[in-house]
């Protein structure tokens, strides 16, 4: 008989052992947003990229709609191309869409914003965004308002 | 002089001859694991002592340490505006530090130290010889079901401390300094990794578990069969546990963390 109690109190500590996991993989980490992960990737080529990392958001009017999977300098174009995944759901951006990397507030992680365009063909898997904006680089924007202010005396 | 240092010469021979039977029992620990595959009622049972009897503790001190890591927490991040920040900080720390090590010391200091007291009054009393006369093996009977148990009990705890930490932080977080319910978990979720930074804790507890049963039940073994002996291999066993825990944890982070 005790041997039985035994048993179903071990039987009970594994199970919140497994309850913990599944709090831990589900609610706590990003595990759920992977899981089923499909979409199709497009690239598109910036001057500057700024302090965008792979796993950076991508978003269209502030909503998340992928991740950035890839990026690499191409020593051709001498620019860096960034290769995102969009996913499955949001499969309908026009061709002419616009890439731009904002930053989230001031001091902010930054991400990549993309804005609709008119066209009835839509991007596919493969496709590049020809119409990107670069990301504003603080210390470039700094130098450039004290060289006009010395500028002007 | 000549005194002292024959005493320092016999210091370093010791601990070197410990250093060797540790390992020689460490082996035999292992060699006999398999052989619990028909028997594994036994490793149940010690599930039961080093792993259900800890939860309490475990799930008492996770809670409390979740909630002071909120409140500590916020009054740093709320200077900075980025309270909703939160979830996140209380959330990494707990699963990529605190939950194993915390759970790791007091896994040393309750089961660990009961351990080494049972196997080392086992040998005071020479139950463990009176087994070797009936031709029962040691390693195969008391030693191997113990380190199993404590094996698989150790992330077990780790993983239910991290959890209920969580939800401590979320309690003191959200329900009592106000942060939104919706920020402390999404930026949890975004910002957590489950292989980066849950694996990885889990693997921290693993070795954890797995050196603090090789210390404790080594201890107990080798102790001297006196009841001061045993009082000292106890006391031992948390002294060098704790120890390698910390040391072993900062190994870890640096080759885990450090990209």
């Amino acid at each position: 008989m005790q041997g039985r109690f035994i048993e179903i109190l071990v039987g009970i500590f594994m199970l919140l052992f497994f309850v913990a996991m599944g709090i831990l993989a589900l609610r706590v980490s990003n595990l759920s947003s992977i899981g089923g992960n499909s979409g199709y990737e497009i690239t598109a080529a910036f001057e500057n990229i700024g302090g965008l990392k792979v796993r950076s958001a991508v978003s269209a009017g502030g909503v998340r709609v992928g991740r950035v999977s890839a990026i690499k300098y191409s020593s051709e174009d001498y620019n860096a191309v960034v290769t995102m995944k969009i996913d499955e759901e949001f499969s309908s951006f026009p061709i002419d869409t616009t890439a731009s990397i904002y930053t989230a507030g001031l001091l902010g992680e930054q991400y990549i914003g993309l804005e609709p365009g008119a066209d009835f063909e839509y991007l596919e898997a493969g496709h590049e965004i020809e119409l990107t904006q670069s990301a504003v680089v603080l210390e470039k924007l700094i130098g450039q308002v004290v060289f006009s202010r010395s500028g002007e005396k | 002089m000549l005194d002292w240092l024959q005493q320092f010469g016999r210091f370093w021979i010791d601990l070197a001859g410990s250093f060797g039977r540790s390992h020689i029992f460490l082996s035999r620990i292992l060699l006999s694991i398999p052989s619990l595959v028909f028997r594994f009622s036994l490793v149940v049972k010690q599930l039961y002592a080093s792993g259900v009897l800890t939860l309490s503790i475990i799930l008492v001190s996770g809670l409390f340490v979740g909630m002071v890591l909120a409140l500590q927490g916020y009054n740093t991040l709320v200077g900075f505006g980025a309270e909703e920040s939160l979830g996140v900080v209380v959330a990494l720390t707990l699963v990529r530090e605190l939950g194993p090590v915390v759970s790791g010391l007091l896994f040393a200091g309750r089961a660990g130290s009961a351990m080494t007291a049972e196997i080392g009054l086992m040998k005071a009393t020479e139950q463990l010889a009176g087994l070797e006369m009936m031709a029962v093996d040691p390693y195969k009977r008391i030693f191997a079901p113990r380190f199993l148990a404590g094996f698989i009990a150790l992330p077990c705890l780790a993983a239910m401390f991290s959890a209920i930490g969580v939800l401590g932080g979320y309690l003191v977080g959200v329900e009592v300094l106000g942060v939104d319910d919706g920020a402390f978990w999404s930026q949890m979720k975004s910002a957590v990794n489950f292989v980066d930074d849950v694996v990885n804790g889990l693997i921290k507890a693993l070795v954890f578990g797995f050196v603090v049963c090789w210390i404790a039940i080594f201890q107990g073994a080798d102790c001297i069969p006196t009841s001061e002996g045993v009082s000292r291999a106890t006391t031992r066993t948390v002294v060098y546990s704790s120890l390698a825990i910390l040391g072993l944890d900062f190994l870890l982070t640096a080759v885990m963390f450090s990209v």
